[in-house]
């Protein structure tokens, strides 16, 4: 077969084929990728809420939105049941200061806001500086380990502005917003504790 | 015979990266670790392959004054198929390439193989093409990634060796890119100077 000539009638008719085409594929393809990508969704929700539960096997309750002042964004607690008893918390928290931009955490407190561990959900940080902040504060060595400490005792700062904590090399920023969600997740959790 | 030096041409003597020096963007962007580099090319290989096919068995159908158009919606609906499919089934990748995986649309590499090679060839032609287009993209970001990675953060596939902090900051970092490419190239250059 010839090629087809550029005749107005050609181009419209070619481009509109396959524009219709490409978009029953791609109507196709979305309806297929949906229900999967909700679970892919929820089932990292659900992992990084398990992995930092202060206790093992915590039923986790229904979810509360807690609201601060001067925050633009709830912050979502997961309430850790263990035989009907609150026992601490999951708590789905943010900061808008980091190096580029949001970073979203999910941090565990037992019922004293003692912190057992936590996840970095979402982050655009520098990769190779910023994003280490997914694994700095957990790692034990000097004082830059978070787990078992208590933002109500502890200062969550870092240590160049006055605070218990050291930044990550190079990252001082994501650092600081980092430990700035653990700050406000800390306080969610107090408000959420005298609301109850 | 002829088919098997199409494949061969990909990769090794019009190497995208190392020879036509085509596709920087995600080549400098997505190189900061060897793992991100191979799913970034494997990504482009499959669509490469994808509309080099489709171009070539629709060639004798799109007038040539509508081309480009038609090919970007080609290529765009591939994309958006590799993206869908990446955050039903591989949320941890979709996670780490993120911004990139759309922006292969826009990769220069697949509108040129499209142009120069898809239009003009056979079916099968292109698909080998493609093949080994994709085949030299891929190897050409993994041993930049890899590089990088070793020098950079001290491990390689996510494997560590050295120590947390002992790695060499700048070639995670967007300068890192340029010179590793640069030096990679100018090893190629001279190798294929003395051969020839």
């Amino acid at each position: 077969m010839a090629k087809l000539d550029s005749s107005l009638k050609n181009m419209v008719l070619s481009l509109s084929l396959i524009s219709f085409v490409a978009s029953a594929v791609l109507a196709v393809g979305f309806s297929l990728t949906k229900e999967p990508i909700i679970k892919a969704q929820q089932k990292k929700q659900q992992d990084a809420i398990h992995a930092v539960m202060p206790i093992k096997d915590a039923k986790i309750g229904e979810k509360v939105e807690i609201k601060l002042d001067g925050k633009p964004d709830a912050f979502i607690i997961y309430p850790a049941l263990k035989d009907g008893e609150f026992a601490g918390a999951a708590i789905q928290t943010y900061s808008y200061e980091g190096y580029a931009g949001k970073i979203e955490v999910m941090v565990g407190l037992d019922k004293d806001g003692t912190i057992s561990n936590y996840t970095v959900l979402a982050a655009s940080e520098t990769p190779g500086l910023g994003s280490k902040i997914s694994e700095w504060f957990k790692t034990t060595k000097g004082n830059q380990d978070i787990r078992g400490k208590n933002p109500g005792k502890d200062n969550f700062i870092v240590k160049k502005d006055g605070g218990d904590f050291d930044a990550i090399t190079a990252s001082t920023i994501s650092s600081r917003a980092f430990l700035s969600s653990i700050r406000s997740a800390f306080e969610a959790f107090k408000k959420y504790k005298e609301q109850k | 015979m002829n088919r098997l030096k199409i494949l061969f041409n990909g990769i090794l003597k019009e190497n995208p990266i190392f020879v036509l020096l085509i596709g920087m963007c995600p080549t400098l962007a997505t190189t900061t670790s060897a793992i991100n580099a191979l799913g970034m090319g494997l990504s482009t290989t499959f669509v490469l392959i994808c509309s080099n096919i489709v171009i070539a068995a629709l060639k004798n159908f799109i007038p040539d004054n509508v081309r480009i158009p038609a090919f970007v919606v080609i290529i765009a609906s591939f994309v958006t198929i590799v993206q869908l499919v990446m955050e039903a089934y591989v949320p941890a990748l979709y996670a780490s390439l993120g911004i990139y995986i759309p922006l292969i649309v826009v990769n220069c590499l697949i509108l040129a193989r499209a142009e120069a090679f898809a239009n003009k060839n056979t079916i099968f032609d292109s698909m080998f093409d493609g093949i080994g287009m994709g085949l030299g993209f891929t190897l050409a970001l993994t041993i930049l990634g890899g590089v990088r990675e070793i020098l950079g953060s001290g491990s390689l596939f996510n494997l560590k060796f050295i120590g947390d902090n002992d790695g060499i900051l700048i070639f995670v970092l967007a300068p890192g890119a340029f010179i590793t490419l640069g030096y990679i190239i100018a090893l190629i250059n001279s190798l294929s100077k003395k051969k020839s």
